[in-house]
């Protein structure tokens, strides 16, 4: 046997347990690496979340007095409010935006064959495989010069360009999947277009925008370069205002900067766990092919 | 509009009708800046303007300190792409046929990609910090004298980016192995071929086109790095990055030919990288993945 395994484990008539053990080999590497990640990622976490709520810290294992004060201190410091504000109406907006322009081409590119669709679609995919402060800083150039710098237009403008591909890229399979005996169907009953992507198509597909729909917030609300290349004072969205505070750290207390980190972390996972409740996280970063 | 299905040549209308909306939305938003910042590029501003075309290049290249950001970032974009690789594979190959608790583990490495750098760099800050927690288990195991310095330096970058670089290599490339039938590998071992064959000769190259596609994204993000060079690195000096200093021209200098110039050179970069890939993978492996299935 060339294997360093028991050759137990090759031999026909074991039983199916043993087989496959032998064959796939345990997983207990895998836990520990996971583990190891996880551990840090919580430490990283944690640090903030405790950060937050310290009245003192000084050098021991957690805070000496626990406080809810460096909440209201951020709230009034970094007008919270009006960021959270700014934050959610871009991200619906981008979110809206991006579905409707990008679902009546998914539907396309999942149905049709035409000359041409491979370019089609790579045209549609490019922006995100280009980094976005890469494309940035001419798209902001170009926004300044059309007087779109700093204002709530221009920051929805620019997020719109690497969440268009994510609709395509998610959607794209979600209309592969419906029958396409459905619509004809409906068609033969005398349905119109209209009638059929309202009545057929969009119930079918809810699930798929939904999904789409959340990970597009997540990632808009999370996005940090384009949104600064391009906001002003009054259009930071949170992740912004963050990076700000954290630049200016040493003016504040480092508990008020970590309270609004926290507000940003709550946001975004809540988010996040919702929607991978509908989706499979594999499908965020590529397309897979079943 | 006829009642039965419409004739082809009406569909096709349609579809470039239904398509029109996403593919300007790209032309307007994406294609058209590309090309206006090259062309912005090529009209050097200020001083330079004198220079010709490409005096903003010339600039960029012939200051010493500007040029240094090129490599300010490969030194952090080149390891922290071969690590993350490096880890990401033997775990995405083993994750490629389910675990108990799959779903958590996946959704577990997305949270932080989707958390982002400026979260990641301002936990750094505490955890990493001389009296974080970090440096408090180091020292309490012995591990070492003095705290650690691991923020406000190039170790602070690095770190950050092997964090949030990590999850979206991985899941490309458990995209990938769990396209390769697991057949393909039981039959090798059958005719014989031993675990070291089995990985050099079946695996690796089934997996080559994953491997390719992790390694191209994760440089291109990865080249791009800005918050956390400049929240956990030393932005003035060996984590000025190329992308600060776009940054820099544009928004500290107003320059933004100048800007529109490094950002060119970034994503010629970029690009030189992504070719260079492909051209290797060229070189693998090319077919089916699925075995007698396929």
């Amino acid at each position: 046997m060339t294997t360093g395994r028991p050759p137990a484990a090759e031999r026909p008539g074991v039983g199916r347990e043993t087989r496959r053990r032998g064959r796939e080999g345990s997983a207990w590497w895998v836990y520990l690496a996971v583990a190891a990640f996880a551990a840090l990622i919580a430490g990283i976490f944690l640090s903030v979340l405790f950060n937050s709520f310290a009245a003192t810290w000084f050098g021991g294992w957690l805070p000496d007095a626990y406080t809810t004060k460096w909440y209201r201190f951020a709230l009034a410091e970094f007008d919270l409010a009006r960021v959270l504000g700014v934050t959610i109406v871009v991200g619906v907006a981008v979110t809206l935006a991006s579905l409707l322009l990008g679902l009546p081409a998914a539907y396309v590119l999942a149905r049709r064959t035409f000359p041409g669709k491979n370019i089609v679609l790579m045209t549609l995919i490019l922006p995100m495989l280009v980094p976005p402060i890469t494309y940035g800083i001419p798209l902001a150039a170009m926004l300044y010069r059309l007087h779109l710098g700093g204002s709530l237009a221009g920051v929805i403008l620019i997020n719109i360009v690497p969440a268009l591909p994510f609709v395509v890229l998610i959607m794209t399979p979600f209309f592969e999947q419906i029958d396409p005996n459905l619509e004809r169907a409906a068609r033969m009953l005398g349905a119109r277009l209209f009638r059929i992507f309202t009545r057929v198509l969009l119930p079918l597909v809810l699930p798929g925008m939904l999904a789409a729909g959340l990970l597009i917030l997540v990632r808009t609300i999370a996005l940090f370069e384009l949104t600064f290349l391009i906001s002003g004072a009054r259009s930071q969205t949170l992740v912004v205002a963050l990076y700000y505070a954290a630049f200016a750290a040493g003016i504040r207390p480092s508990q008020s900067i970590d309270a609004m980190a926290v507000v940003y972390m709550v946001t975004s996972l809540v988010l996040l766990l919702t929607a991978l409740r509908f989706i499979n996280p594999v499908n965020m970063v590529i397309r897979v092919k079943r | 509009m006829p009642e039965i299905g419409a004739p082809r040549h009406r569909g096709r209308g349609l579809d470039a009708l239904l398509l029109a909306p996403a593919v300007l939305a790209v032309l307007v938003l994406f294609i058209i800046p590309f090309a206006y910042g090259l062309l912005l590029s090529l009209e050097p501003h200020g001083v330079l303007a004198k220079g010709g075309p490409l005096a903003n290049y010339a600039a960029f290249f012939g200051n010493p300190r500007e040029r240094a950001s090129i490599w300010n970032t490969l030194r952090l974009a080149l390891p922290v792409t071969l690590i993350d690789l490096a880890i990401a594979l033997p775990l995405a190959y083993r994750l490629r046929r389910p675990i108990p608790g799959q779903r958590v583990i996946t959704a577990l490495l997305v949270i932080p990609m989707t958390l982002g750098t400026v979260l990641i760099a301002e936990g750094m800050i505490e955890f990493f910090s001389p009296a974080g927690w970090f440096n408090k288990i180091a020292l309490a195991l012995h591990l070492t004298a003095t705290p650690l310095q691991l923020v406000h330096n190039y170790t602070g970058v690095f770190i950050s980016l092997l964090i949030s670089d990590f999850p979206a290599v991985f899941l490309v490339l458990l995209g990938f192995a769990s396209g390769i039938d697991p057949n393909l590998e039981r039959a090798a071992r059958m005719l014989g071929a031993g675990w070291w064959a089995r990985l050099t000769r079946v695996t690796l190259p089934l997996l080559a086109p994953g491997i390719a596609a992790a390694a191209a994204l994760s440089f291109v993000a990865t080249f791009s790095v800005f918050p956390s060079a400049v929240l956990v690195g030393q932005p003035a000096g060996e984590t000025r990055v190329i992308a600060l200093a776009a940054w820099q021209a544009a928004y500290e200098r107003y320059d933004y030919s100048q800007a529109s110039a490094i950002a060119i050179v970034m994503a010629a970069i970029e690009l030189i990288f992504v070719a260079g890939v492909l051209v290797l993978r060229s070189q693998a492996y090319r077919g089916p993945t699925l075995g007698g299935r396929a």
